[in-house]
C-alpha cells in the first residue's frame, strides 16, 4: 500500500512563487505604462503606435502580456477548484482557460509584431 | 485518534447574508472578483488593442467606441478593478514578507488599499475617459 502524505513537500511552491514574481512585473509595468502615458499624452493615432513601436515598449509589454496570462492561469485555476466539485467540469474548466490563455499569448505576439 | 478527532461534528456557519465581513475580508474576494472580471474581459480588451494599433480609422474607431457612456462605465469599473486588484496585491505581497500581520495594522492597510485605489481610478479615469 502507497501511504503518500501530500503536505509538507513543495507542492504549490512553484506556482506560488510564479504568481508572485508575475505580479511584481506586472506592478512595474503598469508603472513605466502609465509614466509613459503621461510624457507621451498619446491622443493621435501616431504618437499611440510609436509607444508600442519603440522596441523596449514592444518587449515590455509582450513580458506583460506573458504575466497576465500565466497570472491569470494560476488565480482562475484557483477559483475552478475551490468551487466547481464535479471532477469531469473541473478538468474541462481548467482545460478550457490553459487554452484560451496560449490562445492569447499568441494574439498579443500577433498584434505587437505586426502593427 | 486521529480521524476521530477529524470526524468530530464542528460548527459551520456558511450562511452568506449573516456573516459580516470586516474590511479586509471585502478587499479579499474584491481582488477575486476583480481577477475573474479581467480575465472575462481580456478578449475585449486584447480586441480594442489591436484595433487602436491597425490604422488611423481604427483608432478613431476605438475612440468613439471608448466615448460612448456605457462603456465608459465599464471602463470606469475595470480601472477601479485593476486598481483594487494592483494595490490589494502590493499588500499582499508585504503580508508574504511578514509586513502588516497584525490586526491593527491589517485593517490599517486595507483602509489604505481602499483610499488609493480609488483616488488612483478618479485620476486615471478622469484623464483616460474625459
Amino acid at each position: 500500500m502507497v501511504n503518500r502524505i501530500l503536505v509538507g513537500a513543495h507542492y504549490g511552491l512553484k506556482d506560488w512563487i510564479i504568481q508572485r514574481a508575475t505580479a511584481i512585473i506586472m506592478a512595474v509595468y503598469t508603472v513605466i505604462f502609465l509614466v509613459v502615458i503621461a510624457a507621451v499624452g498619446p491622443d493621435s493615432f501616431d504618437a499611440w503606435r510609436g509607444i508600442f513601436a519603440n522596441g523596449f515598449m514592444k518587449f515590455a509589454t509582450f513580458l506583460f502580456f506573458v504575466s497576465v496570462f500565466y497570472h491569470a492561469w494560476i488565480g482562475i485555476r484557483d477559483i475552478w477548484m475551490d468551487y466547481i466539485k464535479p471532477d469531469a467540469l473541473r478538468l474541462l474548466m481548467m482545460i478550457a482557460t490553459a487554452a484560451v490563455l496560449v490562445g492569447y499569448a499568441g494574439w498579443a505576439v500577433q498584434i505587437l509584431w505586426r502593427m | 485518534m486521529a480521524e476521530m478527532a477529524i470526524k468530530k461534528k464542528r460548527p459551520k456557519n456558511l450562511d452568506l447574508p449573516t456573516i459580516r465581513l470586516p474590511l479586509p475580508g471585502i478587499l479579499s474576494i474584491l481582488h477575486r472578483v476583480s481577477g475573474a472580471a479581467i480575465f472575462l474581459l481580456l478578449p475585449v480588451l486584447l480586441w480594442l488593442l489591436q484595433s487602436s494599433l491597425a490604422s488611423p480609422e481604427a483608432f478613431a474607431g476605438v475612440k468613439g467606441i471608448i466615448g460612448h457612456p456605457l462603456a465608459r462605465i465599464v471602463l470606469f469599473g475595470l480601472i477601479w478593478f485593476y486598481m483594487h486588484h494592483f494595490c490589494a496585491g502590493i499588500r499582499y505581497l508585504l503580508l508574504d514578507v511578514d509586513k502588516g500581520v497584525g490586526l491593527e495594522a491589517a485593517r490599517r492597510s486595507s483602509k489604505i488599499v481602499f483610499a488609493v485605489s480609488i483616488a488612483l481610478t478618479l485620476i486615471i479615469g478622469a484623464k483616460v475617459l474625459w
